[in-house]
């Protein structure tokens, strides 16, 4: 642990009743740092997740973002202080319009009091216009988000975690579903997001990660098996064992 | 798209609000005062399910236990009528404490001695237990049906509780207002029912406007956003406890004054306001006139009631199958409600079934767009 970084995960473990998810996790992020995490089905990445988020409380260890632990804090507290998230499914408003969607994470501060209170602020509304173009929506401004296609879905809750202005961006499977063409632009967009922001981005598709072109950590049951650029962990013996040599399990 | 697509819908909200305020304006002079009064009930009762409205078609709280609110709020504006009328009964305190032996106040109905008091409490002390509820309940993460019962549960409890305090508030046989005086005038005189009509009219539109305030904008996103998907709430950054809480004592207020201009003008406050029954009939006026729109929740409510009385006089005891088949017919066939159906597709299609209007092909978004230029 020095303090160049944003984020120290020390011995996590998780147990749901006898079941470890996490077991004794380290990892380390350093501030800009752009990481990808892999790992087989039931490796215990979105439980990693859920654990920075404050979705999960941790068996033992503890989470150290920005020098303060985030064990016990609740979910929205944590989001405040700078993590956001986007799910593996995109998890957005669609009774609402993309332009709502928007303002909704844009808004700052998030009480009650300045959301009836006041209009919305001129710089968010610049934020708004900037992250639709970003994302392609522009034109989709007034449409309900439910009327999106999965792709432009998957864009609105990137934009939408932009919005947040997180430090730390947990990005869950972001080119699920999406066109090669789509996962292309989506790679060079979190791409761009690094070294501003930090970016964790877990997923499956290894050509995706291969372009991200990062340092990449391999989950297996509930523990870091490996770290590395993609060439490293490709030569990994244990790595080829667990995953790379059976990408069906 | 959307553009139209608004036009349209305020075209509808616009006719129906011309209609109702037409009815309540034109309804003084034609109706019987007989009727008048029902009407001005039925009016008061919207006022809770403007609150219902916005605790469940907004923010997806379903609450069975609404008649709590609704009882308080007539509780605190009966009494202070009562308390302001004994001057002729023995220890100048209300009649019925004479008959349990009681001879002095109890001490928390003093302050209902002032007027300005009691017009706050009225709506007050509602949002106040509503806010203490919600937020202990909220706070624990309970949600969905054990929300139901447990605000069910609450409303039996209090029942229970109002029902056995003949010493405080007269237990079972409730406070009588009719007979009261207010202004040197008896409530229950046909002047005054005029004046409370007047009154809940106004008030009517007023709690319309506010709800409508409340859920304009961010504030009412963040509602939707929670009914929605709340832990997606929470990753962002907002706390769906306080603004839970907020709503639900809300809701709360609305259901006092309701209460409270519902007990003037039906002369009397009792346990029966807080029956089981009673608090799911606002759900029902809510669900049959369209979740989510405020507008249905009103019309709903002073539909539903009328028709209940027109039935009852003609059939009676065939209401509660006709209004167990209305909610079915809700559940089943216009799951948004009555309004909902209307700014939906509803009338388009029913047109279309009966070959009456062509129907619109596989994406109805290009089609909409090109040619016929209406609703989505």
């Amino acid at each position: 642990m020095n303090n160049k970084d944003l984020l120290n995960l020390i011995d996590i473990t998780v147990s749901f009743e006898g079941f470890l998810a996490l077991n004794k996790l380290n990892l380390n992020l350093k501030k800009g740092e752009l990481r990808a995490v892999i790992g087989p089905n039931g490796a215990g990445k979105t439980t990693f997740l859920d654990v920075i988020t404050g979705k999960v409380k941790p068996t033992n260890g503890d989470v150290i973002f920005k020098g303060k632990s985030l064990v016990g804090r609740k979910e929205h507290k944590i989001a405040r202080l700078g993590v956001g998230r986007k799910f593996q499914s995109p998890r957005i408003f669609e009774n609402l319009t993309v332009k709502e969607n928007l303002e909704i994470s844009v808004t700052t501060p998030k009480s009650p009091l300045n959301l009836i209170n006041k209009s919305i602020k001129d710089e968010q509304l610049n934020e708004i216009d900037r992250l639709m173009k970003i994302v392609n929506l522009a034109q989709k401004v007034d449409s309900k988000a439910g009327s999106l296609s999965h792709g432009q879905k998957q864009w609105l809750e990137i934009a939408m975690l932009v919005g947040q202005k997180p430090d730390l961006m947990l990005v869950d499977e972001p080119v699920a579903g999406l066109t090669d063409e789509e996962t292309d632009l989506t790679a060079d967009l979190l791409k761009s997001l690094s070294g501003e922001n930090t970016v964790v981005v877990i997923d499956h598709d290894m050509e995706f990660i291969r372009r991200l072109d990062s340092n990449v950590s391999v989950l297996n049951q509930g523990t870091v098996l490996c770290e590395g650029t993609m060439e490293t962990i490709q030569k990994d013996k244990k790595v080829i064992d667990v995953y790379l040599g059976r990408p069906e399990d | 798209m959307s553009f139209i697509k608004i036009k349209f819908d305020k075209k509808i909200v616009l006719s129906f609000w011309i209609i109702l305020i037409a009815l309540i304006i034109a309804a003084p002079t034609l109706l019987p005062v007989f009727r008048l009064n029902l009407l001005g009930r039925y009016l008061s009762l919207s006022i809770v399910a403007l609150g219902v409205d916005l605790i469940w078609g907004y923010t997806g709280l379903l609450s069975l236990g609404q008649g709590i609110f609704f009882a308080l709020g007539g509780y605190c504006a009966a009494m202070y009528l009562q308390i302001t009328s004994s001057s002729e009964f023995p220890n100048n305190i209300p009649e019925f404490f004479a008959l349990y032996g009681v001879e002095k106040l109890p001490f928390f109905w003093e302050p209902f001695k002032s007027p300005i008091f009691t017009f706050c409490a009225i709506w007050i002390i509602p949002a106040l237990v509503a806010g203490l509820i919600g937020f202990l309940v909220f706070r624990n993460r309970i949600k969905g049906v054990y929300f139901s019962i447990l605000t069910q549960a609450s409303l039996l409890v209090f029942f229970n509780f109002f029902n056995g305090q003949q010493k405080l508030i007269n237990g079972t046989n409730g406070l009588k207002t009719d007979v009261t005086q207010l202004f040197g005038q008896m409530v229950g005189s046909e002047s005054m029912q005029r004046m409370f009509f007047w009154i809940t009219a106004f008030l009517v539109i007023a709690a319309w406007f506010f709800a409508k305030w409340v859920v304009k904008g961010r504030f009412g996103n963040i509602l939707i956003g929670i009914r929605d998907d709340e832990p997606r709430v929470r990753f962002t950054g907002y706390n769906p406890v306080i603004f839970k809480t907020i709503i639900f004592s809300i809701a709360g207020g609305l259901a006092g004054i309701s209460g409270a201009l519902y007990t003037v003008q039906s002369g009397i406050v009792s346990p029966q306001f807080m029956t089981v029954p009673f608090s799911i009939e606002m759900v029902i006026w809510v669900a049959v006139g369209g979740r989510g729109t405020l507008l249905g929740a009103i019309l709903g409510a002073v539909f539903i009631n009328y028709a209940k009385s027109l039935v009852s006089e003609a059939l009676p005891a065939s209401w509660m199958f006709i209004q167990g088949g209305l909610f079915i017919l809700v559940v089943t066939a216009l799951p948004e409600g009555v309004l909902g159906w209307i700014q939906g597709d509803g009338p388009r299609n029913l047109l279309q079934r009966f070959g009456l209007k062509r129907k619109i092909e596989t994406y109805p978004s290009l089609e909409i767009n090109n040619k016929e230029g209406n609703n989505e």
